[in-house]
Formats: C-alpha cells, sequence, structure tokens
C-alpha cells in the first residue's frame, strides 16, 4: 500500500502508521484482531449449517427446503390441533353436561372453571372488569342481581347470543325515551323519579307529590316493571328495589333513565367462540358468587 | 449559474403550493403549501438580493488554507440541540401518557398515536439528521481539505432537511400520515426530501471531488454509504400514490406481506445506514481528535466497513418473524443478523482501540468519557440485536418492551452519547473556542444521563421479558394464565421507572443546552488557527 507516504511509527503503542493524514488523524496498521476474525467465521459457518438445516434460499419458484423438512406453519398448524384435540374430549362432555353434573364431577368443574376465567379475562372484562364488578352500564357479575336471570341456563343462554346484539335469538327488551318521545312532561318524570327512588331507599327531593309520582309509575311503569318494583326477567326490566342500578342509583339517575332511555348491548359469543368455552364462562360465571 | 438555477427552482416551488393551496379541498395540505410557499419565496427573494448586492461569493482558499463553509454547520449543529431538547421532551410525554393514559387528554393532537411518530421522527431525523449532516459537512471539509462546493447549496441541504422535518411533524399532529413506522410523511414531504437529499449527495461528492488529499478518510466512507443508502431505501419504501395533488393522503405501491417486506428492509436499513454507519462516521473523526491518537487499525476498518454494508442490508426479514412472510426469507434475515455481529463489532473495537495510550483521559475529559462510554453502549446493543433477531428468541422479545429496550440502549446510549461528545467538539471548534463553557457541566450531564439511561433500558429488559413470559404461561389445562390486561397491568411500575429514567436524560440535554450556549456567548476564544493536531500534542 501506498509507498511514498511518511510511514512512522507511534511512539506509544510501537505500530506503524500507514503514512496516511486527514486534517491530523492518522492511521495505525495494526491487523485484524484474531479472536475477532475468527468469531467472524465462525458465524458465517453456523449461518451456513443453518441454511443447509432449515428453509432458507429462495429459488425460482420454490426455495430450499432444508434437509431436517422444517415448516414453521406445519408445525404451529400441528400443535394447534394437538392442543384443540386434547380439549375436544372434555370439552365435549361439557357441552353435554347439566349444571349439576359439572359441579359434581371434579374434572369437568376445574376444566369449565379454568377456560371461563382464560376466556372471561379477555373478552369479558372489557366491561365487566376484571373483577367481573361491572361499572355504570355494564352489570355486576358479583351480585344476586340479575337482569335477565341468574340460574346457569340463563346465564348461558345470555352469554351465547347476547342482549340486543341483533342475533336472532338476542335477549330484546327496549325501556321507552319516556321523557325525550314526549309520554310524559318534566314534572311527571321527577314525581316518578322520586317515586321510585323513595320504593328503592334513597331520600327524595323535598316537596314532590309522591302520590302522583305512584300513580305515573302504575299507568307507564308497571306493565314492565311490576306493581311491586321487583322487575320482570322474562323482558329484561330491572328489579327497582334492588341495591345497584344498572345506570346508577341516585334521583338524577333515574330521570335521566326514563327521559332518555339507554338500551346497552352485550355482544353474542356463539358465533365468536366455541361451544366449551361459552358453557365455561357460564359456569364461571355463575360461581362468582351471585349465580342463582 | 447555481444562485439562476436555484431562484428558477424556488420560484418555480413558490407559484406550485400557492396553486395547491389554493385549490386544496384539504386543511393540511393548504397549511402544508402555504409553508411550503413562504420558504420558497423567502429563499428566492434572499439569492435575488445578494445577486443585487452584487456579492462576492466567499474566496475558496484564504491564505493558502481553504475557507471552509462553517455556516451552514452552525446552523444544523443548534438545530440538532434543539429538536434534541424537544423530541426527547416528547418521548418522556409518550413515556409518561402509558403509565398514566388520562395525559393523552382525549384530544386528537396529544394523543399518543399521533406524539409517538413525533417523538421518534424527533429524535431520529431531525436530532440525529441535522447531528449527521452538520457534522458530514465539517468532516469532509477538513479532511478533504477544500471549500464545500456551491454558495446556495450547502445552505439549500440544510434549510431544506429542517423544512422537511417542519412539514412532517406538524403533518403527525393534524393527522396526515401514512401509517408506515419511520417513514409516515406523506407523499409531498417524502418528494421534498427526495431533492434535498440528492442535493446533499451532490454537495458531499463535490466536496470529495475537490479534496487536496490523496485518500478519502474512512469517516466519509461512512457518510457517503450513509447518504447513498437512504436515499434508495427512502425512495423504495415511499413509493406511493396520491390519491390528488391537491390533497394529502396517497397509497403504497406495494400490498400485504411484500409491504411488509419493503417496510423493514427500509426500517432495518434505516437503523444500519443512519443510526449506524452515519454515526460510525462520526466516531471514526471525533474520537481519534478527542483522544488525539491514531485510529488503531486501518485494515481492520476497510473490512468491517463493507462487510458491514454488505450485510446490513439482508437483515430486515428478522423483524417479521412468525408472520405472513416465508420462512426461508425469515431464515436468511436471522443468520444475516448473525453474521453482521463481527462486522458490527469491527467499529466498537477500532474506536475503543483507538483509545489505547490514551485511556488516563477518561478520567480528566468528561466529553471523551461519553464517546467512550457510547462505543460500549453501541456494542452492546449490536450483540443484544443478534441475539433478537433468532426466532426462538425474538417468539419471546418480539411485540414486548424488551424491543423498545434494546432500541433505546442503542438510541440513547450510542447515538444520543457520540451526537452529544461531537456537539461538545464541534461547537467550540466552529466558534474558535478553546474549549466548551464547563466540563463541570458536561460531567454532570453525563452522569444524570447515563443514570436515566440505566433506569430506562433496565425497566424495559424486566418489563418486557415479563410481559413476554406472561403472554406464554399457560396453565395445568392449557388455558392462558394471564389475561392481556393482567400483562399492562403488571407493566405499570416499570413505565412509571421508565418515565423517570426519560426525564433524567432530558435533564441532561437541557444542561447540555446551557452549556452549549454559554461556549458560544462566553468561552475563551481560541487564540489563533488550530495548529495540526500532531503539534497541538504535548509531549509525554
Amino acid at each position: 500500500m501506498a509507498d511514498g507516504y511518511k510511514k512512522e511509527v507511534d511512539h506509544i503503542s510501537g505500530v506503524e502508521t500507514t503514512g496516511h493524514e486527514w486534517d491530523g488523524l492518522k492511521e495505525l496498521n495494526n491487523p485484524l484482531p484474531k479472536w475477532w476474525l475468527y468469531i467472524f467465521y465462525a458465524t458465517i459457518v453456523w449461518a451456513i449449517g443453518y441454511w443447509v438445516v432449515y428453509p432458507s434460499w429462495p429459488l425460482v419458484s420454490s426455495y430450499t427446503a432444508g434437509v431436517l423438512g422444517d415448516s414453521q406453519r406445519a408445525n404451529a398448524l400441528a400443535a394447534f390441533e394437538a392442543g384443540m384435540a386434547e380439549r375436544a374430549q372434555i370439552g365435549e362432555t361439557l357441552v353435554n353436561a347439566s349444571l349439576e353434573e359439572i359441579e359434581s364431577t371434579q374434572s369437568l368443574l376445574e376444566f369449565a372453571m379454568a377456560n371461563g376465567r382464560a376466556a372471561f379475562g379477555d373478552n369479558c372484562a372489557a366491561c365487566h372488569g376484571t373483577g367481573a364488578l361491572g361499572a355504570t352500564g355494564y352489570p355486576n357479575l358479583q351480585d344476586d342481581n340479575w337482569i335477565w336471570g341468574g340460574s346457569l341456563e340463563e346465564i348461558h343462554q345470555t352469554l351465547q347470543y347476547g342482549i340486543r346484539s341483533g342475533h336472532d335469538e338476542a335477549r330484546f327488551g327496549e325501556m321507552p325515551s319516556f321523557g325525550a318521545d314526549g309520554m310524559l312532561d318534566k314534572e311527571q318524570i321527577i314525581q316518578v323519579a322520586n317515586f321510585v327512588g323513595s320504593r328503592a331507599g334513597i331520600e327524595p327531593e323535598a316537596g314532590i307529590d309522591l302520590a302522583a309520582g305512584e300513580q305515573v309509575y302504575a299507568e307507564n311503569c308497571a306493565a314492565c316493571h311490576g306493581d311491586d318494583l321487583k322487575g320482570m326477567k322474562e323482558v329484561g326490566a330491572p328489579d327497582l328495589t334492588a341495591n345497584s342500578y344498572l345506570y346508577g342509583k341516585s334521583i338524577d339517575a333515574i330521570r335521566a333513565q326514563v327521559t332518555n332511555a339507554r338500551n346497552g348491548v352485550m355482544p353474542a359469543w356463539a358465533p365468536r367462540l366455541d361451544p366449551a368455552t361459552v358453557k365455561s364462562l357460564a359456569v364461571y360465571v355463575h360461581a362468582l358468587g351471585g349465580g342463582e | 449559474m447555481e444562485e439562476g438555477f436555484f431562484a428558477a427552482f424556488l420560484v418555480v416551488i413558490a407559484f406550485a403550493c400557492l396553486i395547491i393551496a389554493g385549490k386544496t379541498y384539504d386543511q393540511v395540505m393548504a397549511f402544508h403549501t402555504a409553508i411550503g410557499s413562504l420558504a420558497a419565496a423567502a429563499g428566492a427573494f434572499i439569492i435575488f438580493r445578494n445577486y443585487f448586492e452584487d456579492r462576492v461569493p466567499a474566496p475558496q482558499e484564504i491564505g493558502g488554507k481553504p475557507n471552509y463553509n462553517l455556516g451552514p454547520i452552525k446552523f444544523g449543529a443548534w438545530a440538532a440541540v434543539f429538536w434534541g431538547v424537544a423530541g426527547f421532551t416528547v418521548g418522556l410525554i409518550i413515556a409518561l401518557q402509558l403509565a398514566y393514559p388520562v395525559l393523552n387528554f382525549d384530544l386528537p393532537w396529544t394523543s399518543f398515536g399521533r406524539l409517538r411518530p413525533l417523538h421518534t421522527s424527533a429524535v431520529i431525523f431531525a436530532f440525529g439528521g441535522n447531528v449527521l449532516i452538520a457534522t458530514s459537512f465539517y468532516v469532509v471539509q477538513r479532511t478533504s481539505r477544500a471549500r464545500m462546493p456551491g454558495s446556495i447549496a450547502p445552505w439549500f441541504v440544510i434549510l431544506g432537511y429542517n423544512l422537511f422535518i417542519v412539514i412532517a411533524g406538524t403533518g403527525y399532529l393534524l393527522g396526515a400520515t401514512q401509517s408506515k413506522e419511520y417513514a409516515e410523511p406523506e407523499w409531498y414531504a417524502d418528494l421534498w426530501l427526495t431533492i434535498v437529499w440528492v442535493a446533499y449527495l451532490l454537495v458531499f461528492l463535490g466536496t470529495l471531488w475537490k479534496r487536496k488529499e490523496p485518500h478519502i478518510y474512512v469517516a466519509n466512507w461512512f457518510y457517503l454509504a450513509f447518504i447513498i443508502t437512504i436515499a434508495m431505501l427512502h425512495i423504495i419504501n415511499n413509493l406511493t400514490v396520491p390519491v390528488s395533488v391537491f390533497g394529502t393522503k396517497s397509497y403504497i405501491l406495494w400490498a400485504g406481506v411484500q409491504d411488509a417486506m419493503v417496510q423493514w428492509w427500509y426500517g432495518h436499513n434505516a437503523v444500519g445506514f443512519f443510526l449506524t454507519a452515519g454515526f460510525l462516521a462520526i466516531m471514526y473523526y471525533f474520537v481519534p481528535k478527542r483522544a488525539e491518537r491514531p485510529v488503531y487499525s486501518y485494515r481492520l476498518s476497510i473490512v468491517h466497513f463493507w462487510a458491514l454494508i454488505f450485510l446490513y442490508i439482508w437483515a430486515g426479514p428478522h423483524h417479521l418473524h412468525y408472520t405472513a412472510l416465508p420462512q426461508w426469507a425469515s431464515t436468511l434475515g436471522a443468520t444475516f443478523s448473525i453474521i453482521l455481529w463481527m462486522p458490527s463489532w469491527g467499529g466498537m473495537i477500532n474506536g475503543l482501540m483507538t483509545l489505547s495510550g490514551a485511556w488516563d483521559k477518561l478520567r480528566t475529559d468528561p466529553v471523551l468519557r461519553m464517546m467512550v462510554v457510547s462505543i460500549a453502549f453501541y456494542g452492546m446493543s449490536t450483540f443484544e440485536g443478534p441475539l433478537m433477531s433468532l426466532r426462538s428468541v425474538n417468539s419471546l422479545s418480539h411485540y414486548t418492551d424488551w424491543t423498545i429496550g434494546h432500541v433505546h440502549s442503542g438510541a440513547l446510549g450510542w447515538v444520543g452519547y457520540i451526537s452529544f461528545g461531537a456537539l461538545y467538539c464541534l461547537i467550540p471548534w466552529l466558534w474558535n473556542k478553546k474549549e466548551v463553557y464547563s466540563l463541570k457541566l458536561v460531567n454532570w450531564h453525563f452522569w444524570i444521563s447515563t443514570i436515566g439511561i440505566v433506569l430506562y433500558i433496565c425497566a424495559m429488559w424486566v418489563s418486557g421479558i415479563m410481559q413476554g413470559l406472561m403472554w406464554r404461561a399457560y396453565d395445568a389445562m392449557g388455558f392462558l394464565e394471564y389475561s392481556f390486561i393482567e400483562t399492562v397491568e403488571a407493566m405499570h411500575p416499570f413505565y412509571v421507572i421508565r418515565a423517570l429514567g426519560g426525564a433524567l436524560f432530558v435533564a441532561g440535554s437541557l444542561i447540555m443546552a446551557y452549556n452549549l450556549w454559554m461556549t458560544v456567548r462566553h468561552g475563551e476564544a481560541e487564540e489563533a488557527e488550530a495548529l495540526p493536531a500532531g503539534a497541538m500534542a504535548p509531549a509525554e
């Protein structure tokens, strides 16, 4: 290289420079570090070995398949199928079993609870909360206040087809917007909200004619919520004497719901999850503490 | 000639932008073309004014010494400081948003989805890009002993590049994005960058062409590889068809897995050629210069340079393991990443071994210490990278915070520190000062940022590996042990630690900005024109 340049010896390292100089910068003529070079060669050898073993180089219309015949896609499908086959048998037993059978057969119960817990976290917790305690607009699944029924079969039905989900089998019931649609005036709504509140343990506002409110209730609400305010599960009319209200338990919240009724939606899970998982969710939710 | 060309070009751009601004139905386009029109008109005005005032072009040499063009470098250095502080701060904001989502404020402009590309582009392209352009202009002139060609072109490059950044950044905030990671700017911004980048290449090549040195210094090979490859990557990954010339929206030419492959071929080589080759160029000039030692091995610099640029370009598919990408492509990406390990480390060896005979300076010179620590971070992340490119490791690390930690050990440690080191050298040189205003403050910057980086990357390693393990945990029945939200809850404390680390890094960068400002304002002046480094080195 570059004879004729002024090569000099660096007085600290004792190594000759290349003789080039740029803006005061010089270069030593050190060889490649041996360890560096050998590891570099080793990685190349390793890579060649890897190419021999695994699919690696593209050809015109295919690729080198590798001597192991390894296929990521086939491996993933096989693992998936093996997992599903392992679950299929016990899953099928679960789908055909009654609640009593599930609760009395330990293997079925363990399977259902494990499956239900895993499925609940990724599918239900977003609305009902990780602890299933619900939130405004999303029912608490831990208590005994069931809008559409809390037996295993009723929970299973709700899970499969949902509520106002658009599925043909969905549970359906709709509360009218008494205020927005002009069925009740503001005064009547205040009266009925205070009446309902007074029966649910809320202190009514001062100076409200509760008897008038009861009259409004009897004419407009009792058909669904019942004369005793205990609700009607067949149409999804909540128990108004319960401790918790879906859309909030206060006079203002009741007024808001009577004026502009919210009719929330729960999706149908039968089209999305396999039958054993839906059944497991029913068992899991039923076992949370509030199941009837 | 050059003035006439640029003046005509800018006048055309100013009118084209004006027409689009007048006819567009798209508010973002109207805003951006208005900025473009004003900027181009201002540029044309300055050229005309200089022409009519009969300003003489700066001489190529004064007294037999090259008259280096330092103006655009000064601008680029301060743009880098500004964008650095801004980009790190946005990073801190989004780190806090991940820990406390309420900080999204429910506004579209401040949501994580818009601020995240603002952060990545601000730190990579605005901060990193200005450091690269400024240092490359400086290094190529000094090591070629020649003034950059053109009087307008270097200014066009640095100002045009920063105009691109303004267009890109405001576009993200207003919702104009083509949704390609690290290539979010829409078609018109991409076109503008292409023009600026070609001008950059020509200025750089022109300086090399004019060089008075027989050989091209190693730093310039790396700069040239960076400029050429980024041009290629940028063009191919941004081949889009605009819906209308009057609107921001465009659609990419590639579809499905091919788009994914082109995207990560681009994305990985943006790391390889922007954040590695470009910053290795900085290392090859500033480390030997500051240490006043010769580069360790000329031979190693040649071998690792060619190995690095040949091998990097293959490694992209390791970003797409276990996806629709064919397994053979994924294998190639992983194996080339492993082979890349030593070529990457060649730069580390050459950087660290250049210190032999000058290790004592680490005690007394915090600027050199910062650059040496940056090389150590470079070595660490270029070891971790190949490891993570293996399918079996990647199945744990991919999509987790481990990737974020890996990127930031490279970004904060390597790119950040080598850039800070270069700025601490460059700004005193540009303003003819002996040294930065306060080495004590550099020391503070070093320690505060180092603690910040360690907090950041350790938090992300723990949180990322935990996240990956939680995702793949099954119970005895074969069901997932944890729901997704449980994994998110588990990461919260680490997100808080990460934000704390980020806050320390921002604090360090503010100390740097103050120190550099005081250097320019109050630094002690260099007495005479710098002597050659050999003559300056004190006798041992």
